[in-house]
């Protein structure tokens, strides 16, 4: 992955508007947050492979970023992305990575489902 | 009945940070070791430091570092069994239980090594402890092998009580560390301070589970 470049990474998201995508969607503070007392909580969430069409899809902010997509029902939102790849299948990865390198949240879209 | 040692953990690396000695010591004596490892770890947060990992690359860079990390250790019969991260305490408990029951039974182990059901941390360890616990209190006592269950959770002891099995891998600790490097992603962070490792260098200890 490498540093968003906000306009590489809104051009990707436009060719995905009005398609049938599938979204991954994740935050986590990590299973050992209590354990390593980190944090009072351990508070993380995902979805995998959740089929989804947005109409209009944004990227904002300035390091990091946050992303939003309006579906005909509802959003999809995800902030503290700081780094994005374009995979060989044409997935957009975008991730937020804290200092220390671990994964925070991730957004991905793709046009096949992702790997179980 | 001859020695033969199964271990049962949920991600790759578990085997390593927690019992990584204790397999150093029974492999390097000449005894088999199986591991049944449940998930390969798709929704660990650590990439590496720097980060080299995506998170559709983990599972794929984790499940090289385990091979790695069985061939150091000298793990000869690795079984993935492929369920998700995260996910164990969710699946349904009575076609897990009998998939463990299955294996124990091919298997025939003497004894196992897995997580000490409530006192492990992690969702994942203590869903996979107890499974693996039930399927082998379903055996008769004379088939039953032994249960060295590892808890690290900070009340334990109070709940539990101290240890009974305390292994000093003193004799197979470069082993150890070499697993711990083989297991790349998920451990350069803790190389960055002297504590975090070393505290996985000295003793292993467990505690036997009674039926």
């Amino acid at each position: 992955m490498n540093p968003i470049e906000k306009v590489t990474v809104q051009s990707v998201l436009d060719g995905f508007l009005n398609r049938e995508v599938y979204l991954h969607l994740e935050t986590t503070n990590g299973a050992y947050a209590v354990h390593r007392q980190e944090s009072k909580m351990a508070v993380g969430a995902y979805i995998r492979n959740g089929r989804i069409r947005f109409g209009r899809g944004v990227i904002t902010g300035d390091r990091p970023y946050r992303v939003g997509l309006k579906m005909e029902l509802g959003w999809v939102y995800a902030e503290g992305l700081t780094d994005f790849e374009v995979d060989q299948e044409g997935r957009l990865l975008l991730a937020g990575h804290d200092e220390e390198g671990r994964l925070a949240v991730a957004l991905e879209l793709s046009l096949n489902p992702f790997e179980l | 009945m001859a020695q033969h040692v199964l271990v049962v953990f949920p991600h790759p690396d578990d085997e390593t940070f927690g019992c990584g000695g204790t397999i150093a010591l029974f492999t390097q004596s000449g005894i088999p070791v199986t591991y049944v490892c449940a998930t390969l770890g798709q929704m660990g947060r650590n990439m590496g430091k720097p980060f080299f990992a995506t998170r559709e690359s983990l599972p794929h860079v984790r499940e090289a570092e385990l091979e790695k990390a069985c061939q150091v250790l000298g793990i000869k019969h690795l079984i993935k069994l492929g369920l998700r991260d995260k996910m164990i305490e969710f699946e349904e408990p009575e076609a897990l239980t009998s998939r463990f029951e299955q294996i124990i039974r091919e298997v025939r182990p003497s004894l196992v090594l897995t997580h000490y059901p409530g006192y492990a941390v992690h969702p994942d360890h203590n869903a996979l402890g107890e499974v693996t616990i039930r399927a082998i209190s379903r055996l008769s006592a004379d088939e039953r092998p032994v249960v060295y269950a590892h808890a690290f959770a900070r009340m334990c002891q109070e709940a539990i009580g101290p240890p009974d099995i305390n292994n000093d891998i003193s004799a197979v600790v470069d082993m150890k560390l070499a697993a711990i490097r083989a297991h790349r992603s998920q451990s350069q962070l803790m190389f960055g301070s002297k504590s975090s490792i070393s505290r996985f260098l000295e003793q292993e200890s467990f505690w036997t589970y009674r039926f």
